[in-house]
C-alpha cells in the first residue's frame, strides 16, 4: 500500500515536473531609463529561445515615485499578472511580504555576489530580490571645455559653483548663450533626495534619520548646503531643473548645453554613445566632497519573484539568468550599469570596452543607503518630507534653516514612538 | 379609455402599475450604479474611519474621527491637534483644487461660447472645422499632459523658443517648474484642452433656439449685441449651466494633467493628488481614505449650491 502511495507520489511528480517545462507566460515589470528595456528585451530573446518559455515587458515610468505605487497597488491586490518586478534599491523593507524568498534558490551563487547589494535586499533574513546592478552617481564633465578655460575637476561644491559659473560666464560671452554650469535631478521626486543627501552628507549635515533613527537633519551644516544648492537654481542651473528627473538634465547635458551634470552610470553609454554630439568631451569624476567628506547616494535595482505568481518557478529561473555573469557583463558594457556580481570588476574585456565599471569600483564601495530599513514602511514618507524641504527651499519658498525646522517637527510626528 | 371617464380607484390602478414599470425599468440601471458607485464610496467613507492599511484591508480596525481630527497628546499635558482636517497641506490642495477649478471654467466658458457663437453662423467648410475643433479634446488627458510637458520645457521647448524669436521674452521660463507659472500653465493646458468640449455642448443649446425668434428681432432692427444679450442668452442658459457644472465637476477632481505636467509640490498639489499620494505611495490608507471621503463632500457641497443659486435664478426666467 504505501509502495503504491508512493509510486502515485511520484507519478504526480512526475506529471508536476513535466507541467512545469511547458511553455509559460511571463511578465515582467520594468522602470527603465536609457537603453534599459532594449537590453532587456535582448536577454529575454536567449532565455526565450533557451527555455521555450515566453516573457513580456511591462513598462513602467521613468520616475520610482510614480513606479512603487503602482506597484504596491498590484501587490497588496494579489495580483499574479505580474511575475517578476524590478525593484528600486530602497524598497525591500517597505513590500518585503509581497515577494518569494530567494534564500535557496541562490545558495549555490551567491558568493559570487557583492555582500553589500545582497544586504541591501535582505529583511529579517528574508533574500526579498536578486540585486540587477548597483548604483553611484558621477560627476559628469566637460574635459574640453574646463581644460580650455583653465579649470581642474573641482572635489568641493563651492568649488563646483565657482568652476560651472566662470566656465558657463566665459562660453556665453563668446556667444554660447544657451550654456549653463550644472545641471541635476531637482523635480520633487525620490531623485531629489538622493541628490541632497549627497550634498546634505559632504557638508558634513548627515543623514536624514540615523541608523538608530534618530533625526538629526535639523542643524546648520545641512542647512547650508540646501543654500547652497537654492543658490543654483537660475544661476548655475536653469530654473527648470526645478522640475529635472534623470532624463532631462541628461538631455541638456547631452545637447551640449551644460559644463557639469551629476547623474546614474546609465548616462555614460549614452552621453560617450556614437549618437551624442559631446561624446569625445565627457569624462567623469566621483562627486565632489567637503568637511563631510565625499557622499555618493547607493542606488541600483534588484529582481524579485512575486509571492502571487502562478509560476514561481520559472520565474525564480528568469531572475537568476537575468543576474548571471554573462548577462551582468552585457548590462555593464552596453548600458554601463554597475554589475552586482564581483568578478565582472576584474573582468578585462569589461575593462577594455567600459572603463567606467573598473573605474567605479571604489566610489561604489563607498557608497551610502538611504535610510530605507531605519524608517521601514514609512520611508516613501520620510523623503517625501525631506525632498519637499529641500524643494520648498529652492523654489524660494523659505529659507533652508526654516525648512529644515519644520522638517525635523514633522519627522518626529511621523516616527512617534519608534519608526 | 379617456382621462375624463375614469373612476378613481381606476385612476390609482394605473398610477400603481406605471409606477411598478417605472421601478422594474430602472431597477438594471440602479444595481450597477450600487455596485460601481454606491459601494466604492460606501467602502471608501468606511476605511475613512479605520487604520486600514493597504496591506491587510481585512483587519481593518474601528478608530472614529482619528484620521480626520484628534489631539495628539506628547504625554506631558501638551500636544497638538492632528489629521487631514488639521493638516495645512490639505486645506493649500482645496484651495489649489477650487482656485483651478474656478479659473479655468471661467474662462473655457466665454472662449466656449465664442467659439460657438461663430460655429453657429453658416460658412463654408464649417462640417469641417466643428469637427477640427474637437481634436485636443479627443486626446487622452495624459498623452496632451505629456505633449504639453515637452512644448512647455524650459531647454527643449517650443513655446519658449517661439516667444523668444518674437521678442516677448529674453531669456526661457521654466513654465511648470517655478511656482510662479506652474499652476497658470495647467490652466492654460486645460483650457487648451476642454474648450472644445463647453463649445459643444452650448453650440447644441443654440441649436434648439427657433429661428423665428431671430428673424422678428431682425424685422424689429435690434442691434446684434442687444439680441445676444436679451435674446440668445437667456434662450441658452439653462444649457450652459448643465455645460459649467459638468466641467466644474470634472476640474475639481483633477488628477492627471497636474500629476504630469508639474512637480508635486505644494503650489499645485490638488485634493486628487493629496489623497492619491496617502492611500498608494505613503503606508497610509486609511488616512488618504478619509481625504477622498472629504473631497467627495467638497465636490457634492459645492455641485449643490451652484445647483441650487443657478436653479432659483432660472425660476425667476420663467
Amino acid at each position: 500500500m504505501t509502495q503504491y502511495l508512493k509510486s502515485l507520489a511520484g507519478a504526480a511528480l512526475v506529471s508536476l515536473a513535466a507541467f512545469s517545462v511547458q511553455a509559460e507566460t511571463l511578465n515582467i515589470v520594468h522602470g527603465a531609463v536609457g537603453m534599459d528595456d532594449e537590453i532587456l528585451r535582448r536577454q529575454l530573446d536567449a532565455f526565450e529561445a533557451a527555455t521555450g518559455h515566453t516573457v513580456n515587458i511591462v513598462s513602467m515610468p521613468e520616475s520610482t515615485t510614480d513606479q512603487f505605487s503602482q506597484y504596491k497597488l498590484w501587490l497588496s491586490a494579489q495580483s499574479s499578472d505580474i511575475d517578476v518586478y524590478r525593484l528600486d534599491v530602497i524598497w525591500a523593507p517597505q513590500i518585503s511580504e509581497h515577494f518569494v524568498d530567494m534564500n535557496e534558490a541562490v545558495e549555490d551563487i551567491r558568493d559570487q555576489f557583492v555582500p553589500s547589494a545582497l544586504d541591501a535586499q535582505t529583511v529579517d533574513g528574508k533574500l526579498v530580490a536578486m540585486p540587477m546592478f548597483m548604483g553611484a552617481p558621477a560627476l559628469y564633465y566637460r574635459a574640453d571645455l574646463l581644460e580650455k578655460h583653465g579649470k581642474s575637476v573641482p572635489t568641493t561644491w563651492e568649488e563646483l559653483t565657482a568652476t560651472a559659473a566662470e566656465v558657463m560666464e566665459a562660453e556665453r560671452a563668446e556667444g554660447n548663450g544657451d550654456m549653463w554650469g550644472f545641471v541635476f535631478q531637482g523635480a520633487a521626486y525620490e531623485g531629489l533626495t538622493c541628490n541632497a543627501m549627497e550634498w546634505v552628507g559632504a557638508m558634513g549635515g548627515g543623514m536624514i534619520v540615523g541608523e538608530d533613527g534618530s533625526v538629526g537633519i535639523n542643524n546648520p551644516q545641512a542647512a547650508a548646503a540646501i543654500d547652497l544648492a537654492a543658490s543654483w537654481v537660475g544661476s548655475i542651473a536653469p530654473s527648470g531643473v526645478l522640475n529635472y528627473k534623470e532624463e532631462d538634465a541628461r538631455g541638456t547635458f547631452q545637447s551640449g548645453n551644460a559644463v557639469f551634470m551629476r547623474n546614474w552610470n546609465y548616462a555614460y553609454a549614452l552621453v560617450t554613445g556614437d549618437d551624442s554630439p559631446v561624446k569625445d568631451a565627457v569624462e567623469v569624476a566621483p562627486l565632489p566632497g567637503g568637511p563631510g567628506g565625499a557622499v555618493a547616494t547607493l542606488g541600483g535595482a534588484a529582481l524579485g519573484v512575486s509571492a502571487y505568481s502562478e509560476h514561481p518557478e520559472v520565474a525564480i529561473e528568469l531572475v537568476k539568468f537575468l543576474v548571471n555573469f554573462e548577462n551582468q557583463k552585457m548590462r555593464a558594457i552596453d548600458t554601463s550599469r554597475p554589475a552586482t556580481i564581483t568578478a565582472i570588476y576584474d573582468d578585462a574585456e569589461v575593462a577594455e570596452k567600459m572603463p567606467f565599471i573598473p573605474l567605479w569600483k571604489p566610489v561604489l564601495d563607498g557608497t551610502t543607503p538611504r535610510p530605507a530599513f531605519s524608517t521601514k514602511r514609512k520611508y516613501n514618507e520620510v523623503s517625501a518630507e525631506f525632498w519637499t524641504a529641500v524643494h520648498n527651499t529652492m523654489s524660494g519658498n523659505g529659507t533652508a534653516e526654516s525648512n529644515l525646522a519644520a522638517l525635523e517637527a514633522r519627522l518626529t510626528r511621523l516616527k512617534g514612538d519608534a519608526w | 379609455m379617456d382621462a375624463e371617464t375614469m373612476t378613481a380607484p381606476d385612476l390609482s390602478r394605473l398610477a400603481r402599475q406605471r409606477k411598478r414599470a417605472a421601478w422594474a425599468f430602472l431597477a438594471p440601471m440602479l444595481i450597477v450604479l450600487a455596485a460601481v458607485a454606491a459601494w466604492p464610496l460606501a467602502r471608501t467613507i468606511w476605511f475613512g474611519f479605520t487604520d486600514a492599511s493597504l496591506d491587510q484591508l481585512g483587519n481593518a480596525q474601528w478608530v472614529g474621527f482619528q484620521n480626520y481630527l484628534h489631539w495628539f497628546d506628547y504625554g506631558n499635558g501638551q500636544g497638538e491637534w492632528e489629521g487631514v482636517l488639521a493638516d495645512p497641506r490639505w486645506w493649500r490642495s482645496v484651495w489649489n483644487t477650487i482656485w483651478f477649478a474656478g479659473l479655468s471654467v471661467s474662462i473655457e466658458t466665454v472662449f466656449g461660447l465664442v467659439i460657438a457663437l461663430v460655429l453657429h453662423r453658416s460658412f463654408p467648410g464649417r462640417g469641417l472645422v466643428r469637427a477640427a475643433i474637437l481634436i485636443p479634446w479627443a486626446i487622452p488627458t495624459i498623452v496632451s499632459a505629456k505633449m504639453w510637458a515637452w512644448m512647455l520645457h524650459d531647454q527643449f521647448g517650443i513655446v519658449n523658443d517661439m516667444l523668444m524669436r518674437v521678442g516677448l521674452i529674453d531669456s526661457a521660463i521654466a513654465w511648470t517648474a517655478t511656482p510662479g507659472t506652474a499652476m497658470f500653465a495647467i490652466v492654460a493646458v486645460d483650457v487648451w484642452k476642454t474648450t472644445p468640449f463647453m463649445a459643444l455642448l452650448i453650440l447644441a443649446a443654440l441649436q434648439m433656439v427657433p429661428d423665428d425668434i431671430y428673424e422678428a428681432a431682425r424685422m424689429d432692427g435690434v442691434p446684434a449685441f442687444r439680441l445676444f444679450r436679451k435674446v440668445t442668452l437667456p434662450l441658452i442658459l439653462p444649457g450652459l449651466l448643465v455645460a459649467v457644472v459638468f466641467r466644474t465637476l470634472d476640474a475639481l477632481r483633477v488628477f492627471d494633467l497636474i500629476y504630469v505636467l508639474t512637480p508635486n509640490t505644494d503650489a499645485t498639489r490638488s485634493m486628487s493628488i493629496y489623497a492619491r499620494e496617502n492611500l498608494f505611495d505613503y503606508d497610509k490608507f486609511a488616512y488618504g481614505s478619509a481625504a477622498s471621503t472629504l473631497l467627495f463632500f467638497v465636490i457634492a457641497l459645492i455641485t449643490i449650491t451652484f445647483i441650487r443659486v443657478t436653479r432659483m435664478n432660472l425660476e425667476r426666467e420663467d
